[in-house]
């Protein structure tokens, strides 16, 4: 087990590659519905956050994740950098006292809100939210509800955000750039959802490594829905 | 004092261009122009914005227009990591600089009634 602080770097760090190693992946996401600069947008902005996260002195989740927020918001650009950094400063706050998996989970919830909040998105627009809101619903229930290990938890988490971007596909966009298309982006996977997908994936990995844990085949075949509306 | 205006465009020198029109009609009234996405391309960054609401603040506040999508959230996000009094006005950017601009000439101009005056450009018939 390593410190949360240094597991927080090593993470920011696997994202910033996993997000260069997508570049085009997510390019070409976005050309069909978008101004293709998602992938390059992300790559630069999350690299330039694994540099700063690096240099953060003595690190402790919360700084490493505000510091993250920060540059991300400064350096992707778009409605990327606010949704994405500008959420994960306004969440770091959840993780002052430390990380825990009751912080985590109001981590996971505060960053949600504040997407939706900032994007006003909900669930069925074909954007981020589409991953990230069953994503974040699975990871509550697995820890609170079925008092799961965090690790087995997010790869809970992690299932649930991979089909909530497969629904992004059939469906029509509201929301963001590609609602200008009307029907038109139906057929095509949201690249947000998707970016959003291989940060959870990268975050994953990571928890897995620092938290000496190996979490085989997760089961999220049947999700939490979540009661509220959403 | 009096109330402060920044134009906010994906691009720099449309925002030029309608802090140019708006101060026509704006007298004395500071208009900062802000956009682009820091690299010399199109989009918006929250860092640039908060500069520019400092720039336009004289101490009674600062009215915002923005164009599309992501200058409305990085303007948010600048305006809540800002110290200045600053708020968006619901409205279409140049119309809405233009009345804005008017509006912050008068002597008893509020940061309200200048964001008011900015919404009423929302309802401006073409044809």
């Amino acid at each position: 087990m390593t410190g949360a602080g240094t597991a927080a770097v090593a993470a920011v760090e696997r994202v910033a590659t996993r997000l260069e190693a997508e570049r085009d992946h997510l390019t070409e996401l976005d050309s069909a519905i978008g101004d293709a600069d998602h992938g390059g947008n992300m790559a630069r902005g999350w690299r330039a956050a694994a540099d700063a996260a690096a240099d953060v002195e003595d690190p402790d989740a919360a700084t490493v994740v505000k510091t993250t927020g920060k540059t991300v918001m400064a350096e992707v650009g778009g409605a990327a950098g606010p949704l994405y950094g500008g959420s994960l400063v306004f969440a770091s706050a959840e993780l002052d006292e430390g990380l825990t998996p009751e912080s985590a989970v109001a981590f996971a919830e505060t960053y949600l809100e504040k997407v939706q909040d900032r994007g006003d998105a909900s669930v069925g627009d074909a954007t981020m939210v589409d991953a990230l809101v069953p994503a974040v619903h699975t990871f509550k229930k697995s820890i609170e509800t079925d008092e799961l290990p965090p690790v087995e938890a997010l790869a809970k988490a992690v299932e649930a955000a991979r089909r909530g971007v497969d629904f992004t596909v059939p469906i029509r966009a509201s929301k963001g750039r590609a609602s200008y298309l009307g029907w038109r982006s139906v057929g095509h996977q949201d690249p947000g959802a998707t970016s959003t997908l291989f940060i959870l994936e990268a975050l994953l990995e990571v928890a897995q490594e620092h938290g000496d844990v190996t979490v085989a085949d997760a089961d999220a075949t049947s999700p939490t829905i979540p009661d509220e509306d959403v | 004092m009096s109330v402060g205006l920044v134009v906010v465009s994906h691009s720099e020198r449309a925002a030029e261009g309608i802090v140019e029109v708006a101060a026509e009609m704006g007298g004395d009234t500071t208009i900062e122009a802000v956009g682009g996405d820091g690299h010399g391309g199109i989009g918006t960054v929250p860092g640039d914005i908060e500069a520019a609401l400092s720039a336009a603040d004289s101490g009674d506040g600062v009215v915002v227009l923005v164009d599309l999508g992501s200058a409305v959230m990085n303007a948010e996000v600048a305006i809540e990591t800002s110290d200045v009094d600053a708020a968006i006005a619901n409205a279409p950017v140049l119309e809405g600089a233009v009345e804005a601009a008017v509006a912050a000439t008068s002597p008893s101009a509020t940061l309200s009634s200048v964001r008011e005056q900015a919404e009423s450009a929302a309802d401006v018939d073409k044809v």
